[in-house]
């Protein structure tokens, strides 16, 4: 038992870390925003200079090896800066191909999403038509949608890729209030789609990673909003003092300082509960998912009024935390929901 | 990072369960589970005693003085299979994790060999004298004094919230050594030895009914001249030393009971039906996420305890478990209604539920408030300027 990053850890956390702060800058994430919401730039460099994309991928496949941890160590760094990239696509349909794919699917697709030479997006289909392999109807919210080249779309009894250039698939997208992860709706007509060879073990893949990069990125944007918010506290005076002088001001912050640090707790215990196939997995996950993104919210929502009006500009980019934190909270499932989820595991089903 | 424990330390594990459950179902049955800190104390004492006959009183001391020297994941395991098998809270926590811990660090070895095996074998309690009626949260505001007389340190003044005081056989005070000196300059750290004339203990009785609590009087009260730790004026040193060792392994035990008090509210939950109610189970899930984080914030922390660098997770934990428990007391009344309002005798004392509820608002309050965790957080954590003093 050793609830702390080793050495190796601590040096990756460094390297993305400085990699993001200096790259994942506010103007070329607005560059990005008025486009697909992919800084295509940093998403080439994050693949095949820094070689981090592969993390948690198998290494016969072109990955790194490594495990949920160190992702998450990169989904909060990326997350930090708010960084344009369609690094959830690699947590959920990358995983759930590397878990549930045959040697063939995974041969085919994780080298080239390894590489940034392919996008993943993925969505659940519980209210489409399927016909054996045969796929109808609208699937909405598909998070990066429009620049994808390949989904996984999982239900209950299921779990299939699609690619983009099939036959009866057209992809619409969406102006989307997080620009930065735009959605869109994958429209599918008659689509034959491919299943995943073992659809249970692709859809815990897809879960599992999802809520861990989601958890972690809403952990890194926290903390940013912190840091930035203090880093302003130090230099605004009104009436004489600095802001971050005053109670009413400082203890916000300091409420915020706390609920990162049980959000850290939960994205590394989650993390790691993956990694070693730990029974509480399940919770940790459910947990981590909610409570981060609680965080999140909590913490965008703060800079902003502590920046005072400022913060409410378009100009600033407190509401870039802001708007993430919020689609964060929706997606794969939001806080209530993670959060009977807990129930049912600790009490069972409600009557 | 790893959460899992080697097959060395689930053998370990396994010893210590064993042995606890051993005891809390044979000879020490009658004292298994008892929630508070003050009833049958003859029989704790002779717990405590029981403990250190076989070496398990403070196993993370160093062997010469009665521990294991164990390592943090063996410490996480005792704490765990101890609050598991129902044993006891400490009554002499304050001895084995407070004194103890300080003394070692900074008591000379003569000073060693008087306190520690005393402390180490279960036979002197400890408590400590720290806050004064108008030294709360201001606790450098001491106004309680001490001055050398013929070889020996003479106390006079008042302490108050000084838990345990009445069973206890030794007491650590801070007190004002140096005429005219303010703030954290010019006190000194005595331990002084509770049974003689000059100090006299009155229980206060708190919201609960209970009285688990006390003032400390001290008039004329004595101890030898190198009854202290550290120099005279260099006890706030000492003093602040001793509160970082209270965030140690103990908070694994603490967590301990807490996950007994949820584990009590979701059978009550069950009983009446409320189990199915949407809301509560939102409730009762967050209480559980919250706790879960409460371990593994601990882990980290005892994980890190070694690094010089501001640790996040240690200056966080104190609000963070004191607001959770709070807030698991107002769940438990939400979850037992009316009939939590009733007590079940003639007496004005409380099962363990509706008694949590009541003794919740301390837990925001002792040890630093809510409002003064705040600003430790904000200022050593978040490096924010203080507010201007206002007596300065």
């Amino acid at each position: 038992m050793e609830f702390a990053f080793t050495d190796e850890q601590a040096m990756i956390a460094e390297t993305v870390q400085a990699f993001f702060r200096e790259n994942a800058t506010s103007e070329r994430t607005r560059a990005a925003m008025e486009g697909d919401g992919i800084d295509r730039e940093l998403w080439t460099s994050f693949c095949t200079e820094l070689g981090l994309a592969g993390i948690g991928l198998p290494e016969d496949f072109g990955g790194a090896g490594l495990g949920m941890v160190e992702f998450a160590i990169v989904a909060e760094a990326a997350g930090s800066q708010v960084a344009a990239l369609p690094l959830l696509g690699l947590a959920t349909a990358a995983q759930a191909i590397a878990a549930g794919g045959t040697d063939e699917q995974k041969a085919e697709w994780l080298p080239r999403l390894v590489m940034g030479e392919a996008i993943a997006s993925f969505q659940g289909i519980h209210g489409l038509d399927v016909s054996g392999n045969t796929l109808n109807g609208e699937v909405r919210f598909v998070p990066h949608g429009t620049a994808a080249d390949v989904f996984v779309f999982i239900r209950k009894d299921g779990a299939w890729i699609v690619r983009k250039d099939q036959a009866g698939v057209s992809v619409t997208g969406h102006t989307t209030m997080d620009q930065t992860r735009p959605l869109a709706t994958v429209t599918l007509a008659n689509v034959e789609a491919e299943p995943l060879a073992d659809a249970q073990a692709a859809r815990d893949a897809l879960h599992a990673g999802g809520w861990i990069c989601l958890a972690a990125e809403a952990l890194g944007g926290a903390q940013e909003t912190l840091d930035r918010t203090v880093s302003y506290s130090m230099e605004r005076v009104q009436f004489g003092r600095l802001i971050g002088s005053y109670q009413a001001y400082k203890h916000r912050l300091a409420d915020m300082m706390v609920e990162i640090e049980q959000a850290r707790s939960a994205v590394y215990w989650a993390a790691c509960a993956v990694d070693e196939q730990a029974e509480e997995a399940d919770l940790a996950l459910h947990a981590a998912k909610s409570f981060a993104a609680d965080t999140y919210f909590m913490c965008a929502g703060n800079m902003i009024q502590l920046h005072g009006g400022i913060g409410f500009t378009w100009e600033h980019d407190a509401h870039l935390f802001f708007k993430r934190a919020r689609s964060i909270l929706s997606m794969l499932g939001n806080g209530d929901w993670h959060r009977e989820q807990v129930a049912t595991l600790i009490m069972g089903e409600a009557a | 990072m790893k959460l899992g424990f080697s097959p060395e330390e689930e053998e370990f594990r396994a010893e210590c369960a064993d042995w606890l459950q051993g005891q809390m179902s044979g000879e020490f049955k009658d004292i298994t589970g008892i929630p508070n800190l003050v009833s049958k104390i003859e029989r704790r004492k002779e717990w405590e005693q029981q403990l250190a006959a076989h070496k398990w009183s403070c196993i993370g001391w160093p062997e010469e003085w009665g521990g294991r020297n164990a390592t943090l994941a063996q410490q996480v395991i005792f704490a765990e299979e101890y609050a598991r098998a129902g044993a006891p809270n400490r009554v002499n926590h304050i001895g084995v994790e407070l004194a103890g811990p300080t003394i070692l660090a900074f008591g000379s070895d003569e000073q060693k060999a008087k306190f520690l095996p005393g402390i180490a074998s279960g036979t002197k309690i400890w408590c400590q004298g720290y806050s004064e009626p108008n030294a709360g949260s201001d606790l450098a505001n001491v106004k309680t004094k001490a001055r050398l007389e013929g070889g020996e340190w003479v106390v006079n003044g008042q302490k108050v919230w000084t838990s345990l005081a009445h069973y206890s056989d030794w007491i650590f005070v801070v007190a004002r050594s140096e005429e005219g000196s303010k703030g954290p300059k010019g006190i000194t750290f005595l331990m002084m030895d509770m049974d003689q004339p000059g100090i006299e203990v009155r229980p206060i009785r708190q919201m609960n009914g209970d009285a688990e609590f006390n003032e400390t009087f001290f008039d004329d009260a004595r101890c030898p001249e190198d009854s202290i730790l550290g120099t005279p004026g260099d006890g706030w040193r000492v003093a602040m030393g001793l509160l970082s060792f209270e965030r140690g392994v103990s908070t694994l035990g603490q967590q301990m009971q807490f996950r007994n008090e949820l584990d009590a509210i979701i059978a009550a939950a069950k009983a009446n039906g409320l189990v199915n109610d949407p809301v509560t189970r939102q409730k009762i899930a967050k209480a559980e996420i919250g706790l879960r984080l409460m371990r593994y914030g601990a882990l980290r922390m005892l994980s890190n305890a070694d690094t010089a660098k501001i640790d996040g997770a240690a200056l966080t934990y104190k609000i963070q478990w004191a607001t959770w428990r709070r807030d698991l007391g107002e769940l438990a009344m939400d979850v037992l209604g009316q009939a939590g309002e009733i007590a079940e005798g003639d007496e004005y004392e409380w099962t363990m539920l509706p008694n949590m509820f009541l003794f919740g608002r301390s837990d925001t309050i002792y040890g630093g408030t809510n409002q003064i965790q705040r600003n430790l957080i904000a200022e050593r954590g978040l490096g924010l300027p203080r507010e201007p003093r206002g007596d300065k």
